[in-house]
């Protein structure tokens, strides 16, 4: 199997702003080539664009406005682990060998149909994320004696953090009362509890171990890949309280990059709700199941930045099929220490941890340096 | 699909296969584990409320059938873990399936 490595990033600024998704796909990959400018496009075999949008043929409009003709091009959808998938799909056409040199660009608007999965009946009339994550979130207060204000700890780190991220979408602090008194959505779930659907886009490179040196002195390398899909639908997880598929797909990362969970330097989960981090540090074998609050409280304390450095989806904003790939540009940037204020201490290994539709499917990436 | 005919006549069903009797939950065309067609079994199913939260006034349950089937429904009244609960009333909204228990 040929290693894969990462040469190159783009992003934009995660707003409320209304865009076509052509045209911010476009901007993301844009800024990619102008901070590379010896990337030779005529190299580039796959164009893999990772959406839920509507919008038909965009991998081959992405290609066409980037001045890209590769032999591969399509989109991937899973709605929001859409982009660590289409990282995955990528990896494969390279150490296939089908490929050298592949461009991922994740995008999503404000206004996705991705946010609402359509087809789980099951929901009945409760399809909106809020109504699982309100469900997770009284299933774990009540089974590890956690509090509404302990959960409020994970929105006011992650908005610290997104604080130093110049693309997030929130650009305030807010304290534990803050948290507390903002919008009651239901008994166990308020407004600063959630992450928000937004506009942004991000693009990475992956290219095969020989072109990777050629390209770049800094390189990164995919070494753990894990994925899990349980169900599609959310009333067949078994346990509301942890993430079955994240700890299938979180062992199978580890085993592949031979390495233990306690050696993973800096991670990226998919705090989608405020509940959704600990029960992912839990089930990715961070910390032993009801300790993940009291790993977030330290952190917090500590200003530790080990967890959810850009601010995680809560502080970032969450635009469904840019997400999996911004968290995998963050954990590039903290393997190369370009992070600036959200610098943690000389990280050489990191995980990403993206999932879907209240944790029925997941993936996991781990980067070493 | 028939289920859906009877779920719009507010008659909750579960699809079953017709050969293993296995419940395939959520509806479906055929058996997920011997791929065979499926019936409707229309038996007064008790469920079992596993979790639940509340927005406004209105209490939405994870409610279990046969230990297998699981559903989001509405309850008026506040739920306690493990009651016993069953369909009140069922259909089909704006292209959204809806449960009410009682």
């Amino acid at each position: 199997m040929i290693k894969v490595g990462i040469v190159a990033y783009g992003t934009t600024p995660f707003t409320k702003d209304d865009h076509k998704i052509e045209s911010i796909l476009h901007k993301s990959t844009n800024n990619l080539f102008q901070k590379y400018p010896k990337i030779d496009k005529k190299e580039i075999d796959a164009v893999l664009v990772s959406t839920n949008d509507n919008s038909k043929y965009l991998s081959a409009i992405l290609s066409e406005m980037s001045g890209i003709q590769p032999k591969i091009a399509h989109s991937i959808e899973s709605l929001c682990n859409s982009g660590t998938n289409s990282i995955v799909s990528a990896f494969s056409y390279i150490s296939s060998g089908l490929a050298d040199m592949v461009l991922v660009s994740g995008a999503e608007r404000y206004d996705s149909p991705g946010q609402i999965l359509e087809w789980d009946n099951s929901r009945g009339e409760f399809k909106h994320p809020i109504f699982w994550a309100s469900i997770f979130s009284k299933s774990y207060k009540q089974e590890y004696g956690i509090t509404e204000e302990d959960l409020a700890i994970v929105s006011v780190k992650n908005h610290k953090q997104a604080k130093e991220n110049p693309n997030a979408l929130s650009k305030k602090t807010y304290t534990v009362d803050d948290v507390m008194n903002s919008k009651k959505l239901t008994d166990d779930l308020r407004l600063l509890d959630c992450s928000r659907p937004c506009t942004g886009s991000a693009s990475i490179l992956l290219a095969s171990e020989e072109m990777t040196k050629k390209l770049t002195d800094m390189p990164i390398w995919i070494t753990g890949i894990g994925q899990k899909t349980i169900s599609a639908g959310f009333t067949k997880n078994i346990s509301l309280s942890s993430m079955e598929s994240t700890k299938i797909a979180g062992q199978s990362a580890l085993k592949m990059s031979n390495l233990d969970i306690s050696q993973i330097d800096v991670a990226e989960v998919h705090d989608a709700f405020s509940v959704c981090e600990p029960m992912a540090l839990e089930s990715l074998g961070f910390t032993k199941s009801g300790q993940g609050i009291n790993m977030i409280k330290n952190l917090h304390e500590t200003n530790n930045f080990k967890i959810n450095p850009r601010g995680g989806l809560i502080g970032c904003g969450h635009p469904l099929g840019a997400t999996g790939i911004s968290q995998t540009i963050e954990i590039i940037q903290q393997l190369q220490n370009t992070a600036d204020n959200r610098q943690t201490d000389n990280p050489k290994t990191g995980l990403i941890h993206n999932m879907s539709a209240a944790a029925t499917s997941s993936t996991v990436l781990i980067l070493e340096k | 699909m028939s289920f859906e005919k009877e779920l719009e006549k507010g008659q909750f069903c579960i699809p079953e296969c017709i050969s293993c009797k296995k419940l395939i939950w959520p509806p479906s065309e055929f058996c997920n584990l011997c791929n065979r067609e499926l019936t409707l079994n229309k038996s007064e199913f008790e469920g079992k409320i596993i979790e639940f939260s509340r927005q406004d006034e209105n209490y939405f349950c994870i409610v279990e059938f046969n230990e297998t089937v699981r559903l989001i429904a509405k309850m008026e009244t506040c739920p306690k873990k493990n009651q016993t609960v069953k369909i009140s009333k069922c259909g089909i909204s704006q292209g959204s399936y809806y449960f009410h228990i009682i």
